[in-house]
């Protein structure tokens, strides 16, 4: 495995702060917006869209570092192992898993990489891979049938495709402005 | 950033990270398969004993709980709906129980305990080219990113709004693009200050 390099772990660590500061003071907002409108999953989608598949899974795996370890960097101060516990701990351990999904598949077509291969992708690890985790979690841990957790969790599905359009259009224009992931062969 | 870690010189907080951990995996996995009514609230006590004893404040454990107040109650409610009261009040108790221990652990275990815990269950993984060492100086570097972030943030924002521009997407690719500039600067930074 090729070392890390000091701008990789910049880069990791740098993510992992907006993913922090994305959930703690949401840039994001939408006139009219659902109520606790919080952009943590928007911080997954970035990680793996514009640092790819292994600094991004990384970042986000750190952002969940902080989480177990006590440090209050969900939104609303919260945070630690209650959380990880809790009925939603499933989407923040899936987080990092989103992030590499995200980060696999723009790798592969960032050659030719658009809004809407953008938006596939990143609905697909922003939000699908993250209730395929989330909800069974939140079933077992709260002790409710699938489809309870299912209608639960889908509250949040407008929310979702707010982020990953946002996402997409900012990944898009990174990649015009400042290409991170190097062009495979 | 403050920790969640509250601090005090109690035996909860002299037991080991690691040791906690395991209690907590542990106890996980059994309240899970304790289908008994009573044991679950022997163990509710015992947590809230434990709490007790580490010397965490009421309202402390009272808002952890109030946090998770909203979710209880929905599945509470739900369980006496279609199981019956006392399915409804095993799954309170379990939850609850789980939840309280998990926040206790938080609360009794320093930040730096927890992170050399994990550097140490990762060392097994350096054949595989992961650097556990690695893991506090990133912790640390972020912490000390989030503010500059934040900075970064409102900077960017005022010089859109003095250029009558608000919109979110305009707003997140310079923020992005500065953070992968300054990405750049800090790699510079770290090799001259010969990290390996």
């Amino acid at each position: 495995m090729p070392r890390v390099r000091s701008r990789d772990l910049a880069q990791i660590a740098l993510f992992a702060a907006i993913m922090v500061v994305l959930g703690f003071f949401p840039l994001i907002q939408l006139p009219g917006a659902f109520a606790p409108f919080t952009s943590q999953t928007l911080g997954v989608i970035l990680a793996g869209a514009i640092l790819g598949a292994k600094r991004g899974f990384l970042a986000i795996l750190l952002f969940d570092v902080m989480v177990f370890a006590g440090l209050p960097v969900l939104p609303g101060g919260r945070g630690g192992l209650s959380v990880i516990m809790g009925p939603t701990g499933g989407f923040v351990i899936a987080y990092p898993i989103g992030a590499v999904v995200i980060g696999l598949l723009t790798e592969r077509v960032y050659r030719h990489y658009n809004l809407p291969l953008a938006l596939v992708i990143n609905f697909l690890g922003g939000a699908i891979v993250l209730y395929a985790i989330g909800i069974p979690w939140m079933a077992a841990a709260a002790h409710i049938s699938l489809a309870k957790a299912f209608t639960t969790s889908v509250a949040f599905l407008p929310g979702d495709i707010v982020k990953t359009v946002i996402g997409s259009l900012a990944a898009v224009a990174v990649r015009k402005a400042y290409p991170m992931i190097p062009a495979r062969a | 950033m403050l920790s969640l870690y509250h601090d005090a010189r109690t035996p909860v907080h002299a037991v080991p990270a690691g040791a906690k951990l395991l209690v907590l995996a542990v106890t996980g996995t059994v309240l899970f398969f304790v289908p008994s009514m009573v044991w679950l609230a022997v163990a509710l006590a015992g947590v809230l004993g434990l709490s007790g004893l580490a010397r965490i404040p009421w309202r402390t454990t009272a808002r952890q709980v109030l946090g998770l107040a909203p979710f209880l109650l929905l599945i509470m409610v739900a369980q006496l709906l279609f199981t019956g009261w006392q399915s409804a009040i095993i799954v309170g108790e379990r939850l609850l129980t789980l939840v309280l221990l998990a926040n206790l652990v938080t609360l009794t275990t320093r930040t730096s305990a927890m992170i050399e815990t994990i550097e140490r269950a990762l060392k097994p993984l350096r054949p595989l080219g992961v650097r556990p060492e690695r893991v506090g100086l990133l912790v640390a570097m972020t912490i000390r990113f989030i503010p500059v972030i934040r900075e970064q943030a409102e900077l960017v924002r005022a010089a859109q709004r003095a250029r009558g521009i608000e919109r979110s997407t305009v707003f997140l690719v310079p923020l992005l693009i500065r953070t992968l500039r300054m990405a750049d600067g800090v790699g510079e930074a770290l090799d001259a200050r010969g990290l390996d």
